[in-house]
């Protein structure tokens, strides 16, 4: 599956109110669709750390859905987070994690365990309720709409195709002033 | 030094929402108080690195978070808080254990000693020490100032034992 097809595809499910959270190579192409005010590219980031950036939103706007678009090699640095994210009791929340097993942006290094880490299955022995995992567009296409709305919070591994020698995604302004707009979006 | 409840009545009264935290055997005994008050929710991180990110996000999203972590966790937090406080100037509050500070029986020659300040220092967070229970007006105070100055700081509370 190519990831920014899958991206477009989540981008057509989302609800406007929804917030949508993207790092690394999502954070590259996400930015190639149209923005909304609830978008939030985590670039500058710390690595790994966009799934707890959404467990904070996703606890202090618990009426809204809280979308994270992470990497593998994010997501291994911060694999403790997906136990963080099951143990608060948020509902709202939805992980995304886009699986092509090599660290992209830095020049496509495999990943430890290169492709063959059960994400989905990390996700479920950590709490989540819903689980889910696709490696072919149409079959995302398809249920991306159903797990956005399933019992939260929600996992999903996307496998996708690496692209080696696209850069990595470049920050869209300064953090600063994209926090004050967001937190007079959030409002 | 400071007991859970006086910590949570502190808390309260600065409006404080959630306490985002991973426990030392100092800042862990207040969780029970902060708890038991109601002001002020507990959310449990696997590791310091987290604390910062989720609270960016609670900031982010109009709650009132704080830090509650010991000085080793402060270790493992940097490119973290580096990233909420620096890169996103998110004005993040903390309140951190300094562990053998007033005595070091369980670990002699704790380099937490040597390292905890200066690198407060070197990540330009504003801090004071507090190393008695006297100085507990001290957390509001520090706290309220760095708040209406938009900036993030620190309280280090000396701590006995590991």
């Amino acid at each position: 599956m190519n990831a920014k097809d899958a991206l477009v595809a989540l981008h057509g499910s989302r609800d406007a109110r929804d917030v949508v959270i993207t790092t690394m190579s999502p954070a590259r192409d996400w930015m190639t669709l149209p923005q909304n005010p609830l978008d939030i590219v985590f670039v500058p980031s710390a690595m790994g750390h966009a799934t707890s950036l959404g467990l904070g939103l996703a606890l202090a706007q618990p009426e809204r859905r809280i979308v994270v678009c992470n990497g593998d090699g994010s997501m291994l640095m911060n694999l403790g987070s997906l136990v963080s994210i099951a143990g608060s009791g948020v509902r709202n929340m939805i992980v995304l994690v886009f699986d092509n097993g090599v660290y992209e942006v830095t020049g496509s290094q495999p990943t430890p365990g290169a492709g063959g880490t059960d994400f989905a299955a990390i996700a479920s022995a950590a709490g989540f309720p819903s689980v889910f995992e696709f490696s072919e567009l149409p079959a995302w296409r398809a249920n991306v709409s159903t797990l956005l709305s399933a019992p939260g919070p929600v996992f999903a591994t996307l496998h996708v195709e690496s692209e080696p020698g696209i850069p990595g995604p470049r920050s869209p302004g300064p953090a600063g002033e994209r926090a004050r707009r967001l937190i007079d979006a959030l409002r | 030094m400071f007991s859970g409840e006086q910590i949570a009545a502190v808390l309260a009264e600065l409006g404080v929402t959630h306490v985002v935290t991973v426990p030392d055997s100092t800042v862990g005994q207040w969780q029970t108080a902060i708890e038991a008050r109601g002001a002020t929710r507990l959310v449990r991180v696997c590791r310091e690195g987290e604390t910062w990110e989720v609270a960016s996000g609670l900031y982010l999203g109009g709650a009132t978070p704080l830090v509650m972590i010991q000085c080793t966790g402060l270790f493992e937090s940097g490119d973290a808080l580096r990233n909420v406080i620096h890169d996103w100037k998110l004005p993040i509050f903390s309140i951190i254990g300094y562990r053998s500070y007033l005595n070091q029986d369980t670990l002699p020659g704790d380099t937490c000693l040597v390292f905890t300040e200066p690198l407060l220092d070197a990540w330009k967070i504003d801090y004071r020490l507090l190393t008695a229970a006297s100085q507990i007006s001290t957390i509001a105070d520090h706290y309220t100032t760095c708040r209406d100055a938009k900036r993030a700081g620190a309280i280090l509370v000396a701590e006995g034992k590991a």
